[in-house]
């Protein structure tokens, strides 16, 4: 994808977001951090859905046998608030 | 920086560490093959342990739902023994019954699409894993060593994502499945107790069933010593006049050795 981006949706797989979608995006992405970043449980899961989904629907889904590194990696949609705060806290995180 | 700059950087630094390098590239690949069959296999437990954990729930419904049958039918016969206690007594155990039946269908609902998003992963991997290599062989095959290591890097960090997601979707699978397995080992517990009357065990174990018993013998008892008097049926309050006596009694009717015609 030249002018695209591949985002990962934690347990859901990759996707090809046009460029001309990020912008969207980034303001979905933005309630959710602050709502992240204040603590704020109510405000949070539908904040993280609303990205999930714009993700979703603005993306097609990224070719299973490609072995691609995706641009932007997002939590899935039943991460607690603590889960989501511990991934960015860079800790954890496990791999394999 | 967002949210989603900072999860990428961060997430794929782990995955990428868990591949840590080995000395020769080619080694890397192989090492890296190895690891992924390891959580493929992997990924193949968490979905059976799940499997396993769904059909036990799925039992213990069935359980639950023919205990509460049970008691619907004992409701019913007590009932009909004008024995309104009894009647009332099944039917709230019956009620308590529903409470738990609706929680386990809850559980099943959760452990089907834990399997379901874990079936999904393990396909997703499988098809990353066989693209692995395939690539492995090309890369081996085509490229001079310099070359190689840039090749290899892409493969290794492209999949080592996946497997860091995919890690992840495992360990969350196996940890609801644990949490599932202590609540339905409490349900096997409080039926095996008894404290949920668990009459599948055959037989009328139970308190109601035993005193609906006891209520047919003893009706049982009533209906054979009226015929040993000679009555048609026992005496009962409220019945119209008694048989007249002398009145021919059906069960007499017949004397021994004739043949009726």
């Amino acid at each position: 994808m030249s002018d695209g981006l591949i985002v990962r949706i934690l347990g859901e797989g990759q996707y090809d977001v046009a460029a001309t979608a990020l912008d969207r995006l980034n303001e979905l992405d933005a309630a959710v951090e602050s709502a992240v970043a204040a603590g704020d449980e109510e405000s949070f899961r539908p904040a993280l859905l609303a990205l999930l989904d714009g993700v979703r629907t603005v993306g097609v889904p990224h070719a299973a046998d490609a072995l691609d590194e995706s641009d932007l990696i997002l939590p899935h949609g039943e991460s607690s608030l603590d889960e989501v705060r511990d991934l960015l806290a860079d800790d954890g995180l496990i791999p394999g | 920086m967002s949210m989603m700059k900072r999860m990428s950087m961060i997430f794929r630094a782990k995955a990428n560490k868990a591949l840590d390098r080995a000395e020769d590239p080619r080694e890397t690949l192989d090492y890296s093959y190895q690891r992924q069959l390891e959580l493929l296999a992997n990924v193949r437990r968490g979905v059976a342990d799940v499997a396993t954990s769904r059909k036990r729930v799925e039992l213990q419904v069935t359980q639950l739902e023919q205990q509460a049958a049970k008691l619907q039918g004992q409701a019913e016969k007590a009932l009909q023994m004008d024995r309104e206690d009894l009647a009332r007594e099944a039917l709230t155990r019956k009620s308590g019954l529903a409470q738990q039946i609706s929680d386990l269908q809850a559980q099943h609902a959760q452990l089907q699409g834990e399997e379901e998003k874990l079936v999904l992963a393990q396909q997703r991997l499988q098809a990353k894993v066989e693209a692995f290599r395939t690539r492995k062989e090309t890369i081996k095959a085509t490229y001079t060593a310099a070359e190689a290591q840039t090749r290899i890097n892409e493969a290794v960090s492209g999949i080592g994502e996946e497997m860091g997601d995919v890690g992840l979707a495992v360990q969350r699978a196996e940890d609801k499945t644990a949490q599932m397995q202590a609540r339905a080992g409490a349900i096997d517990e409080l039926i095996a107790s008894g404290a949920l009357d668990d009459v599948t065990g055959g037989g009328p174990s139970d308190d109601i069933s035993r005193e609906l018993e006891s209520m047919s013998h003893q009706s049982d008892v009533e209906l054979e010593l009226a015929r040993l008097k000679g009555l048609s049926a026992p005496q009962a309050p409220g019945q119209l006049g008694a048989a007249e006596p002398g009145a021919a009694d059906p069960l007499a009717k017949q004397t021994e050795g004739e043949t009726p015609r």
